[in-house]
């Protein structure tokens, strides 16, 4: 289901009903063929979000060449016919009559028996580093900007161009760790992915443009993986990637350059660079609304946003919440073979889900007796799972613990008032039992008997 | 005093700690800003016997003096009856907000200090450095209607010097600072853009190690002139004096003839005010700014 | 050539420095913004990031006699784009002080000189008589010409007073000179500074 969202999810493994809206594309899926006429005799434009404001789409767009289905959509807040209601270009054009302009909002409630995370990673805004020109240098761009750059089908058809006044850009300055390893203005961690992928936008420029000089400041070249040292090295020995070890302090226009200030601590000087370009590896955060997404699946996630896995080592692709994966850069950065292994575990452990009627779980899970239980329901407020349901037994509302979702933490059993709550194997009983045995006297036997 | 009623309203006494340098070399800043303080009705009091901050040489020194220095400043001040000092020397502003801000987080300090000095400071000084007090407390707003000869065409580079980076200074962003310009604008003049609005002009080294004072100077002179200029704003005694005193001596050994006046911003809004040349201490610029400004119309 | 691994505690000078000052170098990686941000870094002979590496392996020497800590200018720069946070530039007065206690700042020794010359204005009169400044230091580092040329302007300005200005409390103000120690230690009972 593409164009939607999640807007509400209810229930636990097995049986999630997850509420999607569908948000209206005011086109016809079933009747457009993908012709794209009426894109072609769109009037309106704005800024073009997929190339990152390096070039322009209509109202009614495709958001990129391969989406799917392949069907476009109407931006009401660009379109004509929405702001002014003077224009139906698109809908007089369109030889399918696809155009519906009355489309709504549709909510559907469906029920799923498992949810897998794949939200992914945006970039991290540099305009924070007021020493790299806040976001007002036309010439100083993130790795996505060149990436698309890049891409012969992209906005500059595949020329690697200075912003500012369209010249090619020859002398290309590649900054790493804008926004990352950073306790004081961004995100502590290594985003993990820009080593290997500046190393690449330095061989593809050498690619697109023969006589360019890529010049990489750095402070570690992070390129662990199979044939990724290998890699690195191309870009130095085959690319020509001068590689400098040093955070740049400042970048300034002189003239119609730009001046890059940054160091070589292994000579220990400051160096400056006259660049065309500055491409900035920005730090990889968490897309914006992870952290509302994370609370509407009550799935814990980290303090910048990422959800958390529920063991780092043992567990990398369950969240905490049985019934709910994770995979890809929305639990941290990484690249794609990682991310693809992770996409194929957290599918097999869906699967195993979705295979069987009955789900196994631990036995060393908290229980209930209703006999006991006051009804008071302190329980379900200490529940960090969520794991706990208010039933009536026997005409009495008591807690009911659900025991797929529970992970025998015990909270309930030291929060219950009436020792009703106890985790299976764990109760108090158990617990004194465990403690008085070393203390309570008892006959020494001999050691024959004792085997 | 001016008329209009946006002036009328500023009743204010300030407590005010000009400096070591303000009494000398940079006498036409002291000048300025006590004319534009008394045209805006603002009852300047001078800290009674004030002493030198003790500048760099203290902190690099000795520790205790770095902040015995200012501790005294600060009593005198309250025994002057002022809540709020206003030093338009960065240098000394940031040692008594730093020394003021130490004795409130640590009472062990605050002890000494009274065993060293005498007297207990009762931690009651506001410190302000003079662009948040021109901007905030005098307000930008009142600049500008206050405004009689606008410095129409006239083109400023602000020059923030290290202000911005100083511990505990509230100026809006340290790396592109804006309170200056602001200001500029209102004053009708061409505030631009450039590249060395904060870097450092190395006047601490201006008389040990010359040779780099006028390395850096030569680097903010040239930026300035690149973006054509007319002349530099600045709030910083010592900025001040290694870009214009020393103007000459930049000239000579790099070859590059600049005439770039360096302008204190007090001087610029006196003149915006309809002050005359002398009362504001432009004849105590060591590069005349007398030329560009007639050009401009501004004079 | 440097060896460690002998007797020697390799985190003590990192110690000393955090006792002093409350800044942690050992949370430096050297990534050396700071020496690319520093604007005296070419004059300099071990770069910022460099003093702090030596500080991080309990090289004192080196450091102390050193000419950068002499020829910082306390700008901040350093210190306000820093990625770990640590203030650069209160090191460098921390350093400042223990190579002076220790006499060894062979660095930059009439940088040394300039401001015991300041300071010594500043005990005698309350405040820094600079003409007096200029001459006392001209002479102590055998230029007695140097910047003659613009003592004219500067005296043609009235920018320059020929006589020292005493404060009232001048006797005061010795005092406080007299009672000041290098470093801030805390109280009596040797509590560390923060």
């Amino acid at each position: 289901m593409t164009y939607s969202e999640v807007v509400e999810v209810k229930g636990f493994v097995g049986n999630f009903d997850v509420t999607i809206r569908r948000k209206p594309r005011y086109i016809d899926e079933t009747k457009c063929t993908g012709c794209g006429e009426c894109i072609e005799k769109c009037l309106a434009f704005a800024p073009n979000e997929w190339e990152l404001g390096l070039g322009k789409r209509r109202a009614v767009y495709k958001p990129f060449a391969q989406g799917v289905p392949n069907v476009p959509v109407i931006d009401p807040e660009v379109c004509g016919h929405f702001t002014t209601g003077l224009c139906s270009v698109c809908s007089k054009i369109c030889q399918a009559d696809a155009i519906d302009y009355d489309q709504k909002d549709e909510f559907i409630t469906e029920k799923f028996g498992v949810i897998i995370m794949a939200t992914g990673f945006d970039q991290l805004d540099t305009s924070v580093y007021g020493e790299y020109g806040g976001g007002r240098f036309k010439d100083v761009i993130t790795g996505l900007h060149l990436e698309r750059m890049l891409e012969p089908s992209g906005p500059t058809g595949g020329h690697v161009i200075r912003p500012s006044n369209y010249k090619p850009a020859k002398r290309v300055v590649f900054i790493q760790c804008v926004g990352s390893r950073d306790e004081a203005k961004g995100m502590p961690y290594c985003s993990r992915i820009c080593c290997m992928y500046t190393a690449k936008h330095a061989i593809l420029l050498k690619d697109h443009v023969p006589d360019s000089q890529s010049y990489i400041f750095y402070i570690d070249i992070r390129t662990a993986g199979k044939n990724y040292e290998e890699f690195y090295k191309k870009a130095q020995r085959e690319a020509g990637a001068i590689y400098i070890r040093g955070r740049v302090s400042k970048i300034y226009e002189k003239g119609d350059q730009l001046i890059v200030r940054g160091a070589d601590t292994l000579i220990g000087e400051q160096i400056e660079v006259e660049a065309d370009l500055v491409v900035l590896a920005a730090a990889a955060v968490p897309r914006g609304g992870a952290k509302e997404l994370a609370k509407m699946l009550n799935i814990p996630c980290d303090d910048y946003g990422f959800f958390s896995e529920a063991h780092p080592k043992l567990q990398p692709v369950e969240s905490v919440t049985k019934g709910i994966y994770v995979a890809g850069s929305c639990q941290f950065p990484k690249d794609v073979p990682d991310s693809v292994a992770m996409a194929g575990a957290a599918t097999i452990k869906a699967c195993s889900i979705l295979s069987h009627d009955e789900l196994t779980i631990d036995p060393k899970v908290a229980y209930v007796d209703p006999e006991v239980c006051s009804g008071c329901l302190n329980c379900i407020a200490v529940c960090p799972f969520d794991a706990i349901v208010a039933e009536v037994v026997n005409g009495k509302q008591v807690a009911s613990i659900v025991q797929s979702l529970c992970h025998g933490c015990g909270n309930c059993a030291s929060a219950c008032r009436t020792k009703a709550a106890n985790v299976r194997g764990f109760s108090d009983d158990q617990i004194y039992a465990q403690i008085s045995a070393p203390f309570s006297p008892r006959e020494e036997k001999s050691v024959e008997g004792a085997r | 005093m001016f008329s209009g009623k946006a002036c009328e309203e500023l009743n204010m006494r300030v407590g005010y700690y000009p400096g070591c340098s303000l009494e000398s070399t940079a006498k036409e800043f002291d000048l300025s800003f006590r004319a534009i303080c008394k045209g805006y009705g603002i009852d300047l009091v001078d800290i009674p016997d004030w002493n030198c901050c003790g500048a760099s040489p203290a902190h690099q020194l000795n520790e205790e003096l770095a902040f015995a220095l200012p501790y005294r400043n600060l009593l005198k001040a309250e025994e002057g009856n002022v809540k709020t000092v206003v030093s338009p020397c960065p240098a000394c502003y940031s040692h008594l907000l730093n020394t003021h801000n130490k004795v409130v987080e640590r009472q062990v300090l605050g002890d000494r200090l009274t065993e060293m000095v005498g007297g207990s400071y009762q931690k009651s000084v506001v410190s302000k450095h003079l662009v948040d007090f021109l901007f905030r407390d005098i307000g930008v707003e009142r600049i500008h209607e206050s405004v009689k000869s606008p410095l129409q065409g006239l083109r400023v580079a602000c020059y923030y010097g290290c202000l911005t980076r100083l511990p505990g200074v509230d100026i809006d962003d340290a790396e592109n600072p804006t309170m200056m310009d602001a200001i500029s604008s209102a004053l009708g003049a061409e505030p631009l853009e450039w590249s060395h609005k904060t870097e450092c002009c190395g006047a601490s080294l201006s008389i040990t190690r010359t040779d780099i004072g006028l390395r850096l100077a030569n680097e903010i002179l040239e930026a300035a002139q690149g973006v054509k200029a007319d002349c530099i704003a600045v709030v910083c005694p010592l900025c001040q004096s290694n870009l214009d005193m020393r103007q000459a001596d930049v000239a000579k050994k790099y070859g590059r003839l600049y005439n770039l006046p360096l302008i204190y911003l007090t001087q610029l809004i006196g003149l915006a005010l309809g002050m005359g040349s002398e009362d504001l201490g432009l004849d105590k610029l060591v590069v005349d700014p007398l030329p560009v400004l007639r050009t401009k119309g501004v004079l | 050539m440097k060896v460690l691994g002998k007797q020697e505690n390799v985190h003590e000078f990192r110690d000393e420095i955090l006792a002093l000052c409350g800044e942690d170098t050992s949370n430096c990686v050297q990534c050396g913004k700071c020496t690319a941000s520093c604007p005296i870094a070419p004059e300099m002979d071990l770069q910022p990031s460099q003093v702090l590496r030596h500080v991080q392996i309990n090289s004192r020497k080196p450091v102390l006699q050193c000419s950068t800590i002499w020829l910082c200018a306390s700008c901040e720069t350093c210190s306000s784009r820093c990625p770990e946070g640590i203030e650069i530039a209160t090191v460098m007065d921390t350093l400042r002080k223990l190579a002076v206690e220790e006499g060894l700042a062979t660095g930059q020794e009439q940088i040394v000189a300039f401001n015991e010359i300041f300071l010594d204005s500043i005990k005698r009169h309350g405040r820094v008589f600079e003409l007096g400044l200029v001459m006392r230091f001209n002479m102590a580092s055998r230029q007695p010409l140097k910047d003659a040329h613009l003592g004219p302007v500067m005296l043609g300005k009235r920018k320059l007073s020929l006589l020292a200005h005493n404060i009232r409390e001048k006797a005061t103000v010795r005092e406080i000179f007299r009672k000041s120690r290098r470093f801030f230690l805390g109280d009596k009972t040797g509590e560390a500074a923060d």
